[in-house]
C-alpha cells in the first residue's frame, strides 16, 4: 500500500537523515540502514567533501532528497537558477522523490532561511500548486509537499492547516510528507487535536513520513529535531501507517546529534508500529 | 491582504533588528507600534499575543543567520573581540540580506561592505579586511567546483610558450600585507582546543596572538588558497611563482606569465628554467591544473 506514484512506487522502510558527525561511522563501519535522507541544498556545491562523501554513501545506500528553500507557498517566482542546481543533484543521486515544505521563506528575492505558515487561503493554496506543478515538471520526479511546525496564525485563513494541505496537494497533484511530529508541535501551538488532522489528510498521497523530537518551553513548543521522539508523537506516527500502511519513514535529528547507533536505534523503533500494519494488510 | 502584501508585511517585521536584549523592537518597521503592525495580520491565542507570536520568527531569524556568519569567521571574530564583531554581524546583515537559497553566502559581500563602512573593521581595518578575504576564500575553496586535472605527464607533453593553462576554479590566489594564514590557524587551534580550557582563557590567547600579528611589520605574503583530499590548505607562494599563476588564470599564454613574472625578478636568469619546471611540477602534482572548462553555447 505504501509503494505509490508519490514515492516512485518504491517500499524503502526506515532512514535517517544523514548529518556529518555520523559520515565517518557510516562509511568505516557499513552499518544497514534501508536509506538516508540527504538536504538537498547541503549539496548543491561544486564540489569538495560533501559530495565526495555523498558519492561514496550513493554507492552503498538508497538516498532520498529533501529540500529547505523551495518555499512553494512563496509568493515570488521559483528561482530558475536554484531549479537547475536542484535538477543536476536529482540526475547525481536518482533520488526517487523530492520533498521540500509547505511554507514560504522568501520575499523580493531576500532569504530569511525559515519556514514560515502559509496563511490557509484559496489564494494561497492556488500559487502553491501551481509553484509545486512547475517544480515536479522540471524535476521530472514525483514531488511530496511537508507539512510544517507553527507558531503563528493569520486573521487571512479560510480554512484550517489540513484542509488547506488538501487543497494544494489535490490542486497540484502530488504527493505529502508527512511529519507527525510537526502535527503534534502545531497542534499543541494552536489547540487543535491532532488526530483531526492525521485523519484528514488523503492517505493515498502520503510518500513518507518524518519522526522526529521537540522543545518544549512555557509558552509554547519549538521544532528543534534534537530529542528522542515522545509518546504522543508514536501514537500520531501509529495512526497515520494504520491509514496509509507500510510507509517509508525517517527520523530527523539535527542538533545535539547524538551517536549514529543511538539515532538508528531510535528510528528503529518505528519497526513496532510498521510490523503491526504488515499484519493488518495480510489480514 | 494578498499573498504576497502579507508576506512583505511580515518579512519586514522579522528581518527587522532586534532589541540589545534581544526581544523584538517595540516600533514596527511602519514607524508606528510593534503591537498594533503584529495584531493587523497575527492571530492571539490563549497564551502568547500577536506580538509574542510574530517575535519567535523575529527571534529565529536572527540566532540563525548571526550563528551563520560567526561560525563562517572565526577569524575576524579575534582580531575585532566579541563585542565589536557583534555589532558589525548585525550591521553587515542589516545592510545585506541574505540573497541566497544557501547560507553558505551569507558572507559573500563581508568584505567588500567592509572595505566601504570602515567604521566597523576595529582599530586595524587592514588586519580585518584581509583576515575577512581569508576566510572567504577559505570558503569557496572548500567547496569550489574541480575540473578533471591535469596530470604532470599530461602538461610536459602539452607545454610550449604559446600553451594555455586553466587554474581549477576552487584554487584561490591571494596576495597579503600580513601573515593572516598564522593568525587564522592559530585561531582555529585554540578554537580546537576550547575543551580543555576555559573559554576565557582562550579568547585571552586568541587576543594575544592577534596584539602580536598587528604590532607586526606589514610583509607581504602570497598564498594560494586549495584543497588536497577535500581538506582547506594555505600555501604560500613566491612572487614570481604567485605572478605566473595570476597571470595564467587571467588568460596569458604560459611564455606570456613566465617572462611577465620575471621583469623585475631578482631571480638569477640562469637559474630561473630551473625553478619554473620546478614549481610546474608541483602544481600540476597538487593538482592545480585543469582542461578549459566548456563554455556554453551562446544565444
Ligand atoms: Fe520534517
Amino acid at each position: 500500500m505504501s509503494a505509490n506514484r508519490f514515492n516512485g512506487f518504491t517500499d524503502l522502510g526506515i532512514g535517517i537523515g544523514l548529518r556529518a558527525p555520523h559520515y565517518n561511522h557510516i562509511l568505516t563501519r557499513k552499518p544497514v540502514v534501508d536509506w538516508f535522507e540527504i538536504i538537498s541544498e547541503n549539496f548543491m556545491i561544486g564540489g569538495g567533501r560533501a559530495l565526495h562523501i555523498l558519492d561514496q554513501i550513493l554507492e552503498q545506500y538508497k538516498v532520498v532528497q529533501h529540500g529547505v528553500s523551495m518555499y512553494f507557498g512563496s509568493a515570488e517566482k521559483l528561482n530558475r537558477e536554484h531549479l537547475r542546481r536542484l535538477k543536476e543533484l536529482v540526475q547525481r543521486t536518482k533520488t526517487p522523490w523530492l520533498s521540500d515544505h509547505l511554507c514560504w521563506g522568501s520575499v523580493d528575492g531576500r532569504y530569511t532561511h525559515d519556514l514560515l505558515p502559509m496563511p490557509y487561503t484559496f489564494e494561497a493554496a492556488r500559487i502553491t500548486s501551481e509553484k509545486v506543478r512547475e517544480v515536479q515538471d522540471f524535476l521530472e520526479i514525483p514531488v511530496a509537499v511537508e507539512n510544517v511546525s507553527s507558531y503563528a496564525e493569520y486573521h487571512d485563513s479560510e480554512m484550517t492547516e489540513w484542509e488547506f494541505l488538501n487543497e494544494v496537494v489535490e490542486r497540484a497533484d502530488c504527493g505529502i510528507l508527512l511529519d507527525v511530529n510537526n502535527i503534534y508541535v502545531s497542534s499543541q501551538n494552536h489547540s487543535f487535536n491532532p488526530f483531526d488532522y492525521v485523519n484528514s489528510v488523503p492517505a493515498h498521497r502520503v510518500a513518507q513520513i518524518h519522526i522526529a523530537g521537540h522543545s518544549k518551553y512555557r509558552k509554547y513548543i519549538l521544532d528543534t529535531h534534537d530529542h528522542p521522539v515522545i509518546d504522543p508523537v508514536w501514537k500520531l506516527y501509529e495512526r497515520a501507517i494504520q491509514r496509509a500502511g507500510h510507509t517509508a519513514t525517517l527520523l530527523e535529528w539535527d542538533d545535539s546529534i547524538p551517536s549514529f547507533q543511538e539515532v538508528h536505534g531510535e528510528a528503529l523503533k518505528a519497526n513496532k508500529f510498521l510490523r503491526s500494519t504488515v499484519l493488518a494488510e495480510a489480514v | 491582504m494578498k499573498l504576497m502584501q502579507l508576506q512583505r508585511t511580515m518579512a519586514r517585521a522579522v528581518m527587522q533588528p532586534l532589541t540589545s536584549s534581544e526581544r523584538m523592537q517595540r516600533r514596527a518597521p511602519d514607524g508606528g507600534p510593534m503591537k498594533r503592525y503584529a495584531s493587523r495580520f497575527i492571530k492571539p491565542n490563549d497564551r502568547l499575543t500577536s506580538f509574542e507570536r510574530l517575535e519567535i520568527y523575529n527571534r529565529q531569524y536572527w540566532f540563525r543567520i548571526l550563528a551563520a556568519l560567526s561560525e563562517d569567521f572565526p577569524g575576524l571574530h579575534a582580531v575585532l573581540g566579541e563585542r565589536r564583531f557583534d555589532a558589525m554581524a548585525k550591521a553587515y546583515l542589516i545592510a545585506n540580506p541574505s540573497r541566497s537559497f544557501t547560507l553558505r553566502n551569507l558572507g559573500a559581500r563581508l568584505e567588500s561592505w567592509l572595505r566601504k563602512n570602515p567604521k566597523w573593521a576595529g582599530a586595524n581595518q587592514n588586519l580585518a579586511l584581509e583576515i575577512v578575504r581569508l576566510e572567504w576564500a577559505d570558503i569557496e575553496a572548500f567547496d569550489g567546483k574541480a575540473e578533471p586535472a591535469l596530470r604532470p605527464e599530461d602538461l610536459l607533453s602539452a607545454a610550449g610558450p604559446r600553451l594555455k593553462l586553466t587554474i581549477q576554479p576552487y584554487v584561490r590566489l591571494l596576495s597579503f600585507l600580513y601573515p593572516v594564514d598564522d593568525l587564522l590557524l592559530e585561531v582555529r587551534k585554540e578554537d580546537d582546543d576550547t575543551d580543555f580550557a576555559s573559554n576565557a582563557f582562550t579568547e585571552h590567547r586568541k587576543r594575544k596572538r592577534v596584539r602580536a600579528v598587528r604590532k607586526l611589520k606589514p610583509a607581504e605574503i602570497f598564498l594560494a588558497v586549495h584543497r588536497i583530499d577535500n581538506s582547506v590548505y594555505f600555501r604560500r607562494l613566491g612572487l614570481e611563482e604567485f605572478s605566473i599563476l595570476t597571470a595564467l588564470r587571467q588568460g596569458k599564454t604560459l611564455g606570456a606569465a613566465v617572462e611577465s613574472a620575471f621583469s623585475k625578478s631578482k631571480v638569477a636568469p640562469e637559474e630561473r628554467p630551473l625553478k619554473v619546471q620546478t614549481w610546474f611540477q608541483t602544481w600540476a602534482t597538487l593538482g592545480w591544473f585543469c582542461r578549459p572548462e566548456k563554455k556554453r553555447a551562446a544565444g
